[in-house]
């Protein structure tokens, strides 16, 4: 029952980047395409499954004192692992992404909630934190990325949907577009909390 | 003359919380009043500064001679989060005055990503020792100007009538937003 309940948490409860609102930079900067967003959401996915599972592990041995120190290493581990695993695998992404992969280790998201849940829960529940909370983000990342594509490109995954004859907003796909579309998506999200009667805005 | 364009570029054109998008849980998270907008900003030009000369000689004078880049990301964040350690305890120390100023935002700054961005970013470009000086120091104070700016509209957003939904963060995204374009008229300034 806990288990369930924690494997769906990560997609509307406690959504990353909106509900949670930490992991902000990779959201705006890679997500001018659907493809870099959910690329950058599967590499976050797969830090954060494995940190969560790892700091799991060792909960009991690693100090208290100097948890966060030991956490990063852990995390910054992993990273140069999926900074490698990019590079010799999906080399054209990883080029799009650029230094957003090492900078995984710094996305406040994996070290929230290594904090927050892997410290103080048994593994397997760790793991289902990690894997809902992760598809969660990658799952936003998509839908931001969509949204900009769309509107930016004329194009989805690359492919061309909006005809011939259609102009892009250019807008879109660069800076503020990235800043503004997260914006409104939150604002609707906030809209569509209230109207279910929960109390929830972010300070 | 290139050094002011490096310089320039940093600040305005490429001002790396508006067009680069580095640094923005802080941007969002401590905008809220000018005073820690100010202290969050000194603190990271002096982190950020200090990070990029000490990454910046190990790149060059420990990974690269042992062939070791690969370990680039996990060496960065190592040195950025013992260097942070040590500013602290050393202000807190010596310089009293200072560590009262920024004592609160240093254990902050290590999950920056503004920080460890700058110091990959000088890798990254391949810059010399003077370039990537003026080029941490620039893209620092430009980050320390979007958040002072900004924290200055989001005192004026408080009092003002914003739909319900909107309150918070979804405002504070979208008039970044706002800013960013601001910022893109610089563009045409520097190649």
């Amino acid at each position: 029952m806990k288990f369930t309940k924690i494997l769906i948490h990560g997609f509307w409860k406690d959504l990353p980047p909106f509900r949670l609102v930490l992991g902000l930079c990779p959201a705006l900067a890679v997500t001018n395409s659907a493809e870099n967003g959910m690329g950058m959401g599967l590499a976050a996915t797969f830090v954060l499954v494995f940190s969560n599972m790892l700091i799991s592990a060792l909960r009991k041995v690693i100090p208290d004192k100097v948890r966060i120190a030991s956490y990063i290493v852990v995390i910054a581990t992993l990273v140069v692992l999926v900074e490698m695993i990019m590079k010799s695998y999906f080399f054209a992404l990883s080029q799009q992404l650029g230094i957003f992969i090492p900078l995984i280790v710094v996305n406040c998201i994996i070290l929230g909630r290594a904090e927050a849940f892997a410290s103080r829960n048994p593994i397997y529940l760790s793991f289902a934190d990690g894997l809902s909370v992760g598809l969660g983000y990658t799952l936003s990342l998509t839908l931001v990325g969509t949204i900009r594509e769309i509107l930016g490109a004329g194009s989805w995954f690359g492919l061309n949907i909006m005809g011939h004859n259609f102009e892009p907003f250019t807008f879109m796909v660069k800076a503020p577009g990235a800043f503004i579309c997260l914006g409104i998506i939150l604002g609707i999200m906030n809209f569509w909390s209230r109207r279910r009667g929960e109390i929830f805005i972010q300070t | 003359m290139d050094l002011l364009l490096l310089a320039i570029s940093a600040i305005f054109v490429n001002n790396i919380l508006l067009a680069q998008y580095l640094g923005n849980c802080p941007f969002c998270g401590v905008s809220k009043r000018i005073s820690t907008a100010i202290g969050m900003g000194a603190a990271v030009i002096f982190v950020a500064t200090l990070a990029s000369v000490f990454t910046w000689i190990i790149y060059y004078y420990l990974l690269v001679p042992y062939n070791l880049t690969y370990i680039q990301t996990l060496a960065f964040i190592l040195v950025i989060a013992a260097l942070v350690q040590f500013v602290e305890i050393f202000l807190k120390k010596k310089i009293k005055v200072i560590y009262n100023a920024l004592g609160i935002f240093l254990p902050l700054i290590t999950t920056n990503c503004a920080v460890l961005g700058i110091a990959l970013l000088n890798i990254k470009h391949e810059f010399n020792f003077i370039q990537m000086v003026i080029f941490s120091l620039s893209s620092a104070t430009g980050f320390a100007l979007a958040i002072i700016l900004f924290a200055g509209l989001r005192e004026r957003l408080l009092i003002s009538p914003v739909p319900k939904a909107m309150r918070g963060t979804a405002v504070a995204l979208v008039t970044a937003g706002i800013m960013s374009l601001a910022f893109l008229g610089f563009s045409g300034m520097v190649k």
